[in-house]
Formats: structure tokens, C-alpha cells, sequence
């Protein structure tokens, strides 16, 4: 191979280029990313980055210099548009083409929306989504977050820090309740209501209010919830538009590939949170939407594009950080897993808790207990290997 | 220097972090103590919480793993290293000797 093309200008498309360099690989590497920023970190967004505690260049993942001899060709601003097999080119939206013998899919994913065009709406997925939301939220006064997820939950506490009032509407019985489990989600709710956050759960929104600017959220049943400022915070969706007539398998579930990133065309891996890919620990394919993720599958990929056997994968591994609470789960959770206390109560907000899977620890949730989280993750048992595409 | 407690409190394979001017993280890998920075240089973990192997320590947050000899980070995400500090046994108390800052010395 004599260039390798990396799709996707983030955590995993840089984790890619690094690992390609470690593996030995010394052809020509091309970042094409569409911000026309230099990979930055993501996760410090809804946190102290939105608080106003920390600036742009401490996200920065990477400078020129710093990297400087990992030697990358960075076209930023320029998105890819398409993948042409035949004349083994990535297009980009200038027109311009990026010849390549080895393409690594890294486009992660975008903010999901609600229909609408409001002020005071918002999402949050980029450092301009940050800078926009922190201006709306430090002259508002009430906020209302659609969806109790991670994101939502963070920019609640963030927000709370600031001196809003905040109310967070879940449409689900209980939020995390998927990932976590009813019991244990229920624990992490209750650190909304901790620190002084309404929780409206089992309800749907069903379309905001507002003249110009929001003003209000309506919800099923004819309740509305008044608001200075709204972030929507119901998922991503996978930026994989871009393949449409490249013949790589995808769908809106993402990307797939199999379980050492490869997809169904020969020298296109894909890897971060665009991929969907068998996971030895869900014992389904899944598509992975965390940090760590980022960072390990691109390795993987990287490996299998060099014809080299990827490392064996490590567990799924997650961190959120609320309310001063910090939240670790390793492994992935089905609703049959029997659930157990290890260590702690969750009443103190202090323990770790363990899934079986016919009596094997398959994955792990920990909250302010870092230390024995990190030995109990270390524990954790595959479900199955699966093999193949999804 | 500043106390760190009895050589009994740190057993083998753990750590103890004690509140110095910033914290500090002093760690028994075999019967050798090392004291390092114990915030991590990523972002804001304890690393007297991470795994210990070997002579290295894992972040518990990011798993940037540290050199407890020299303070060097192994690789991203953590890009600067921790400051390490000597640690003086007497009598069977540990104390640990803080290393001046780079701009406190200069
Ligand atoms: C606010 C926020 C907080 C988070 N907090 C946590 C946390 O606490 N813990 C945790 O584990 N994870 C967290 N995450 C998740 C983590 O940040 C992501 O898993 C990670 O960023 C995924 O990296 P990626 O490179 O796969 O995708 P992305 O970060 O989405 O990057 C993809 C890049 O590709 C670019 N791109 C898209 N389409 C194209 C195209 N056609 N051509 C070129 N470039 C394209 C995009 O512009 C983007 O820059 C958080 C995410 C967000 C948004
Ligand atoms: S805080 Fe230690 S690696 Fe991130």
C-alpha cells in the first residue's frame, strides 16, 4: 500500500493514523475530516468545557508539532462524498479526489434533531455546538433537556452548576434503563433529583413552542413545560451517507464490518463510533458510541488493513461524568443478566455492581468507586466470539 | 518532607495518597515504594485508583498508563508526565521528600 486514506478527522480517524504508524505501515497517510479543526476531544463538551472551566486548545488531541513525525497530509473542511471503487478514490465535496490503496472509515456520527427551526434549540456534538449552547445558557434561566441519556445528563449538571433550573423529560420508565437495567438506572436518576433537577419520565414530547425563539415544550396529554433554552440529546446517528453507491455494506445502523473491522470491500476498514461490528462481549454487533472505543478499535482495523491479526478486544468500557458523580460500566448488559451489589450501596452513591450471565460476570457498573471498578472489569467474560458480518 | 504513614499501612500492590501541596500517590510494587503526582496529567483521575503492574500505574479514568520510576506517560491520551518524588523509609515511617516544580526551582 502506498497511501492510506482516513475518512473522518476525530478520535478514531487520529487513533488510526497513529496506530497505522506503529504498526510499521510508512506510505503516505490523508486525514480528510469536515470540521475544519484539528481533532479535539469530545467528551469535555458537555462537561467543563460547557461549565467555562476549560478552553479550546486543552481539547486538542493532537497539534501539527506534536505529531509532526507521524507525518500526515490533514484536508480538513473538505468532506468526503463518496467512495470510488473503480478508480480506487475517496471524492471529496471540493471535487478534489484522494487516490488510495487503503481507506479507514472513521465519520462517527451526528447529533440526532428534532423538527424545527427555533432559537434556543440545541444539540450537542461539536465544539460549536459547545460554544453556542454555554452563550444560551448563561443568559437563560430555565432549561429543559429532551432525553435522560448520558449526554442529557451531563448537560443537566453542567447546567445546574451554572444556576439554571432544569428539567430533563425521558420518554422511557426510567433513563439508562436500557444500558443499565431498571435498578440501577434507578439509582442514577435519583442524582438528578439530588441535586434539585425534575425528572419527567414515560412522557413524549411532542413538539416545542415558541415564537422566533422557544419558549416552551409540549408534551403527550397537553402538558407543556415552559423553556428559555432546549437541548435535544436522543442519540446520534451514524454519518454513513457518504458510501451510497460505494458497494460497502451499511445502513443506518452503520458501517459493518466484522469483528476485526474489515467491511465487505478489500482494504476498507472501518472503526469508532460509525462502525457496527460484532462484539464479543454484547455477543451481537453493535455500534460502540464511547471514547475508548474510539481509541482501541482503530488499532484493530489498522492491524486487519496491514494484514496482521488485531489484538484480542477488550471489554466495552464507558465513563460519564454528573452531579460530581462518576459513572463506569464496562461489558454490555442483556435484560436477562442478573444484577448484584459487589461492594457498597447504592443509597451511599458509592458501589459497584456486577451482571451474570448464567453465572459469569459479564459486565460491570461502578459509581465513585474507581479503584475496584478497575479490578472487576478486569474479570469480565465474553458471551460468545462471534464471527462474520453482522 | 512531609509524613506518609507507617511502611505497614501500604501493602504490597497498593497505594496511599496523601495531601500534600497538590496530592501525592505512594505506591509499594514489591516491597519498592515509588510517590508520584497522584492527579493524572489527562484530566482529572486519581492514579493512586489505577492498576498497578509491574513498575507502571493505569489511569482507572482513560488507562494512560505511567512509568512510577520516571513519571513518563507510555502513550496517549496523557502527554506530559507526572512528577515523581523520593520516598525516605525510617524506622518503619515512610515520608516522601516533594520535588520542587519546574517554575517553583526556576
Ligand atoms: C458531548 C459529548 C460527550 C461525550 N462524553 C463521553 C464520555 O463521557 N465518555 C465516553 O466514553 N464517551 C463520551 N462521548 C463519546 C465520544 O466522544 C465518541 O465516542 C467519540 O468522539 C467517537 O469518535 P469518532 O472519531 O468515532 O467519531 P466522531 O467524534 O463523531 O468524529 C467523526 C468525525 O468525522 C467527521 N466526518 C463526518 N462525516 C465526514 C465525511 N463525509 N468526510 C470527512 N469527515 C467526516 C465529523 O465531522 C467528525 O469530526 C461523548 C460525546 C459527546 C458528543
Ligand atoms: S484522566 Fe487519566 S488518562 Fe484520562
Amino acid at each position: 500500500m502506498r497511501t492510506v486514506a482516513v475518512i473522518g478527522g476525530s478520535l478514531a480517524g487520529l487513533s488510526a493514523a497513529r496506530a497505522l504508524r506503529e504498526q510499521g505501515y510508512d506510505g503516505r497517510i490523508v486525514v480528510v475530516g469536515e470540521e475544519d479543526l484539528f481533532p479535539y476531544d469530545r467528551p469535555p463538551l458537555s462537561k467543563e468545557f460547557l461549565a467555562g472551566k476549560i478552553e479550546m486548545a486543552e481539547l486538542a488531541l493532537t497539534t501539527p508539532t506534536e505529531d509532526a513525525a507521524l507525518d500526515l497530509e490533514w484536508r480538513l473542511g473538505d468532506p468526503a462524498t463518496g467512495l470510488d471503487r473503480g478508480a480506487r478514490a475517496v471524492v471529496l465535496a471540493s471535487g478534489r479526489e484522494v487516490p488510495a490503496d487503503g481507506v479507514v472509515v472513521a465519520t462517527g456520527a451526528r447529533a440526532r434533531t428534532l423538527p424545527g427551526d427555533l432559537h434556543g434549540v440545541h444539540t450537542l456534538r461539536t465544539a460549536d455546538d459547545a460554544v453556542a449552547l454555554r452563550r444560551d445558557l448563561v443568559v437563560s434561566r430555565r432549561l429543559v433537556v429532551i432525553g435522560g441519556g448520558f449526554i442529557g445528563a451531563e448537560v443537566a449538571s453542567t447546567a445546574r452548576d451554572m444556576g439554571l433550573e432544569v428539567t430533563v423529560i425521558e420518554s422511557d420508565p426510567v433513563p439508562l434503563g436500557r444500558v443499565l437495567g431498571a435498578d440501577l438506572a434507578a439509582t442514577c436518576a435519583e442524582l438528578h433529583r439530588d441535586n434539585g433537577v425534575h425528572l419527567i419520565t414515560g412522557e413524549v414530547v411532542t413538539g416545542l413552542a415558541g415564537n422566533g425563539r422557544v419558549s416552551a415544550v409540549h408534551l403527550a396529554g397537553g402538558r407543556t413545560e415552559p423553556a428559555d433554552v432546549v437541548v435535544v440529546g436522543i442519540g446520534a446517528a451514524p454519518n454513513v451517507e457518504w458510501l451510497a453507491g460505494s458497494g460497502i455494506e451499511h445502513d443506518h445502523r452503520g458501517v459493518w464490518t466484522d469483528d476485526a473491522g474489515a467491511t465487505n470491500v478489500p482494504q476498507v476498514v472501518a472503526a469508532g463510533d460509525c462502525a457496527f461490528s460484532p462484539c464479543a462481549y454484547a455477543g451481537t454487533a453493535v455500534r460502540h458510541e464511547h471514547w475508548t472505543n474510539a481509541v482501541r478499535q482503530p488499532a484493530a482495523a489498522v492491524s486487519t488493513l496491514l494484514g496482521a491479526t488485531p489484538a484480542p478486544p477488550t471489554p466495552p468500557y464507558f465513563w460519564s461524568d454528573q452531579y460530581g458523580a462518576r459513572l463506569q460500566f464496562a461489558g454490555h448488559r442483556l435484560p436477562d443478566d442478573a444484577v448484584e451489589i459487589i461492594d457498597g450501596d447504592p443509597a451511599d452513591r458509592r458501589f459497584v455492581a456486577g451482571y451474570r450471565h448464567n453465572g459469569e460476570l459479564v459486565a460491570v457498573f461502578a459509581m465513585n468507586q474507581p479503584k475496584l471498578f478497575g479490578r472487576w472489569r478486569r474479570q469480565l467474560s465474553p458471551r460468545i466470539v462471534p464471527a462474520g458480518l453482522p | 518532607m512531609i509524613l506518609v504513614g507507617s511502611l505497614d499501612d501500604i501493602p504490597l500492590g497498593e497505594a496511599v495518597r496523601v495531601d500534600a501541596e497538590v496530592p501525592i500517590a505512594v505506591f509499594n510494587v514489591d516491597g519498592e515504594l515509588f510517590a508520584i503526582d497522584d492527579t493524572c496529567t489527562h484530566q482529572d483521575a486519581s492514579l493512586a485508583d489505577g492498576w498497578v503492574e509491574g513498575c507502571a500505574v493505569e489511569c482507572p479514568l482513560h488507562a494512560a498508563c505511567f512509568d512510577l520510576r520516571t513519571g513518563m506517560p507510555s502513550g496517549p491520551p496523557a502527554k506530559l508526565p507526572v512528577r515523581t518524588h523520593e520516598v525516605v523509609v525510617d524506622d518503619g515511617v515512610v515520608y516522601v521528600r516533594v520535588t520542587e516544580s519546574v517554575e517553583a526551582a526556576a
